[in-house]
């Protein structure tokens, strides 16, 4: 790396709250590649619950957070897909509707923001991937995993729609299974790769969210995965606050337990457990962890 | 005689009070956490939990929070240095002000004995203290009115708060400053103090207070000759000097002496001394007969709270004791604004104008709410949207300066509310995720009621989904509805809809159910349909339009462009606003 890459951290809600250990492990990493990190202590929600009720506020919360990275000159990085989502679709409606872009300006004028459109936003994976590049994460990573086997879970809102998102190939996308791999684990192919996590509704249709989640963890299993891992801290809390829900609830025999991309990251970098808070996830498999150096 | 009357008076009300308000936290039920306990209960619980703490290691916790957090303020500091100078100021300056002023017949005097209010160090800190609480108090105002901070509201509660503590100071000051003037004052003790009985003598004296101690006096007019004064400083070096420091130590008494001079013997004969006096004594028992009923009784709740939530524990500690912490904490918030400040979703405030949104004002609602008050069904509304448009991100609780544990009342009232048995259009949101995901603490029974009554409210007025077996009339259409259904500038797209039904087939929520229709309704692709042909009933009265989980594999999967999740996101956002008239 040449030039130090520098990003506003877009935490959202859900991670300072309920998932700590995707922030912690997250900053180690950036840390253990010299990623400089810039906190905005003004960023509101991305604006994503909202969407169903109020397209107008969903876009006006986005773009408020936009306008505060752009301030700054920074480009702006999430850890959470649906945030990603949220604030690249306000985006997108945005730069398409000039009048509403400047009813949200009007709106943030009140307190002397403006959004203009001049920064990008980039999701975890895809800064590590494209901006940091394989080559100099090869480089950072000095143990392998042994024999561990990854169900990658990619995540509805960073994907699709992929004429918004331009994440990957939305069909048959490789960024994760390639960052996965860089840590010696196996990246499993599997039938539901793609397919949603359950987190959107639940609290709205317990059942559909559960079975939806208990379809991906029974294929991730049935197709030889030994965890699956995640990028976000929705489709985390599904896999594994949710999963263990499911588990008391006896709904599920079998479990498959998630980590989180940065925390299997960070194993293969030699960061320890502690920092990267692998005790905080609620169903952990310490064998199937086990690391060589590299 | 009358003095002593107001002052039992007002110290029987402040008395009274207090057990009241402390009464309060053991018998105000808020939320679903409290529904299961008595007073006794409750009281007997805080016992055993006190004791507990106080006979352990945790006292240790205590010591800290209390040097840290209640002396310093160590979280005011964190958020805002103005902030901070502007509590330091006026509580150290109220409260030196109070012990040594106010109390100087109990405190001061048995701690020195040589206290007199007029000399120094007490007249110039007695000033002094003075100085800082106004100071501080006028940095309130400042941010209030002046600076307005954003998201700052201010209550009429504030008001009273601002303008009794002005009163308190200001009529003080002008108290000082007239009885320096005052000419019946002198004569007073001279007669009492002095033993002067030779008037060429009192002259003397009086030239020199006139000259040096802002004295205002009928007798002395013009310049003072000089050869006079070596008389005069003798004299007052006799009988004065012992207990009186120069009177320019006042320093705010002296100033205002000064600007009272012109109109200071008019005062006097007016008995101003005594106007002042009653002024100054009124606000102060006023002050502490309302000190339990306003929010200045925070200055025992919020210590209390910053202690409590320093050693509980949700899942160690006494659900009784939660309970009785929770409506504690109502009394314990200071109206601060800082929760406001760093709160998530505040700017839907900015946008919807719903006080209810901000996490200070919840609480002003919490506090009318849970002395019992009824509420009127556009209240409800509003709370309810209040209560359940929060990301549950944990900022408020993380800042709150005096440690409130917002996150569970939260939670706690939040059910409590939206059990109200009325529709609440965000339950049918990710705003939801936290309840599902915490859902093994809410009652099985009653949990699923307000997404199914939310969700049925909206299906109820869709006349063609009730009666499957009606004739759809497709003349005229209804392009009003059309019309509508163009917020995202993309959702036209449905007249390019062909049926081939890809949206349907990969849809994972679709493929959920053997038999689809029956659980959801209209599928995706007939939902577009329907949008095509203007058929408002048909595309919102079905249940896929709340169980779609937005993954976007309809609209991927499109082989004609249509924006499928984002038609049925504004589908949604219609439903809303047409059934709960949100317009």
């Amino acid at each position: 790396m040449n030039k130090m890459i520098k990003y506003a951290l877009f935490l959202g809600c859900n991670i300072p709250a309920r998932v700590q250990q995707y922030e912690t492990s997250a900053r180690s990493v950036f840390a253990e590649l010299g990623v400089d990190i810039k906190d905005i202590k003004e960023f509101n929600c991305c604006g994503y619950p909202l969407r169903n009720s109020d397209f107008k506020t969903f876009v006006l919360f986005s773009a408020r957070n936009l306008a505060l990275a752009e301030k700054l000159g920074l480009n702006m990085i999430t850890l959470c897909k649906c945030c990603y989502g949220s604030l690249k679709m306000a985006e997108h409606h945005m730069r398409e509707n000039s009048f509403l872009k400047d009813e949200v300006n009007e709106t943030l004028a009140k307190e002397g923001l403006e959004y203009n459109g001049n920064l990008e936003i980039k999701h975890f994976l895809s800064a590590l991937y494209s901006d940091i590049g394989i080559n100099t994460l090869k480089e950072k990573i000095t143990r392998n995993f042994k024999n561990l086997k990854i169900a990658a879970h990619y995540g509805c809102h960073a994907l699709r729609p992929s004429n918004i998102m331009q994440f990957d190939n939305p069909v048959s996308p490789v960024i994760f299974d390639r960052l996965v791999e860089l840590t010696g684990a196996k990246s499993i192919d599997w039938s539901l790769k793609l397919e949603c996590c359950g987190a959107p509704v639940l609290g709205i249709n317990d059942d559909l969210s559960m079975n939806l989640t208990e379809k991906k963890l029974t294929n991730g299993k049935r197709s030889g995965a030994d965890y699956l891992c995640t990028a976000c801290p929705w489709c985390h809390l599904q896999f594994d606050s949710v999963q263990k829900m499911m588990i008391d609830q006896q709904r599920l025999n079998n479990h498959l337990p998630a980590i989180l991309f940065p925390q299997l990251l960070g194993l293969a970098m030699g960061i320890d457990k502690q920092t990267l808070g692998i005790t905080m996830n609620q169903i952990i498999n310490f064998t199937a962890l086990s690391v060589v150096d590299v | 005689m009358l003095f002593t009357v107001l002052l039992y008076t007002s110290l029987f009300v402040f008395l009274l009070g207090l057990i009241y308000k402390v009464s309060t936290w053991f018998s105000r039920k808020i939320g679903i956490a409290s529904k299961n306990f008595t007073t006794s209960e409750r009281i007997s619980a805080a016992a055993k939990g006190i004791l507990g703490v106080i006979f352990s290691p945790k006292i240790l916790i205590l010591a800290k929070v209390f040097i840290l957090d209640v002396v310093l303020q160590r979280k005011i500091l964190k958020e805002d240095f103005l902030r901070w100078i502007m509590h330091m100021l006026i509580f150290t300056g109220f409260m030196m002000l109070l012990l040594m002023h106010a109390f100087d017949s109990f405190i001061t005097t048995s701690l020195f004995e040589e206290y007199y209010s007029t000399v120094n160090p007490f007249l110039f800190l007695r000033d002094f203290f003075g100085i800082m609480a106004l100071a501080g108090l006028m940095i309130a105002v400042y941010r209030r009115f002046i600076l307005k901070v954003p998201r700052l509201k201010t209550s009429p509660m504030d008001y009273y708060v601002i303008i009794i503590l002005a009163v308190i100071m200001i009529s003080g000051i002008l108290l000082e400053g007239i009885k320096i003037t005052s000419y019946t004052e002198f004569q007073n003790m001279v007669e009492n103090y002095s033993g002067l009985d030779d008037e060429g003598e009192i002259l003397a004296l009086e030239k020199l207070w006139v000259k040096d101690f802002g004295l205002v006096s009928p007798n002395v007019k013009g310049p003072i000759d000089p050869a006079i004064i070596p008389l005069s400083k003798e004299l007052h070096n006799m009988h004065c000097a012992e207990c009186h420091s120069s009177a320019e130590w006042a320093i705010m008494g002296y100033p205002a002496a000064k600007l009272l001079k012109p109109i200071a013997l008019k005062l006097d004969r007016l008995g101003g001394v005594n106007a002042f006096w009653y002024i100054h004594f009124l606000a102060c028992f006023i002050g502490l007969a309302y000190l339990p009923f306003s929010k200045m009784f925070h200055f025992i709740a919020s210590p209390v709270s910053l202690l409590a939530n320093a050693v509980m524990d949700k899942d160690k500690s006494l659900s009784a004791n939660i309970a009785t912490r929770q409506a504690m904490e109502l009394d314990a918030c200071t109206h601060c604004g800082t929760c406001s400040l760093t709160c998530s979703v505040a700017v839907a405030f900015d946008k919807t104008g719903n006080l209810n949104i901000l996490p200070s004002e919840k609480l002003v609602f919490l506090k009318t709410y849970a002395s019992g008050k009824d509420l009127k069904e556009n209240e409800i509304k509003a709370i309810q949207e209040g209560i359940y448009l929060c990301t549950n991100c944990d900022r408020c609780t993380v800042v709150c300066p005096v440690g409130i544990n917002l996150r569970e009342l939260w939670f706690n009232v939040r059910e409590d509310l939206i059990q109200k048995g009325n529709p609440i259009p965000l339950v049918l949101s990710p705003f939801s995720f936290y309840r599902g995901l915490n859902q093994q603490k809410l009652d099985s029974k009653n949990y699923s009621n307000p997404a199914s009554l939310t969700k049925d409210a909206i299906t109820d007025k869709c006349e063609l989904m009730k009666n499957p077996d009606e004739v759809i009339s497709l003349t005229p259409i209804n392009k009003e509805f059309k019309e509508k259904a163009d917020l995202s500038c993309q959702a036209t797209t449905y007249s390019y809809c062909f049926s081939c039904q890809n949206c349907s087939t990969v849809c994972p929520v679709v493929s959920n159910y053997e038999n689809p229709q029956e659980a959801l309704g209209l599928l995706p692709h007939q939902i577009m349909r329907s949008v095509g042909l203007g058929l408002k009933d048909l595309a919102f009265g079905s249940k896929m339009l709340w169980d779609c989980v937005t993954c976007y594999q309809c609209q991927e999967h499109c082989p004609q462009g249509v924006k499928v999740t984002d038609i049925l996101y504004e589908l949604k956002n219609l439903a809303i606003k047409e059934s709960f008239n949100n317009e």
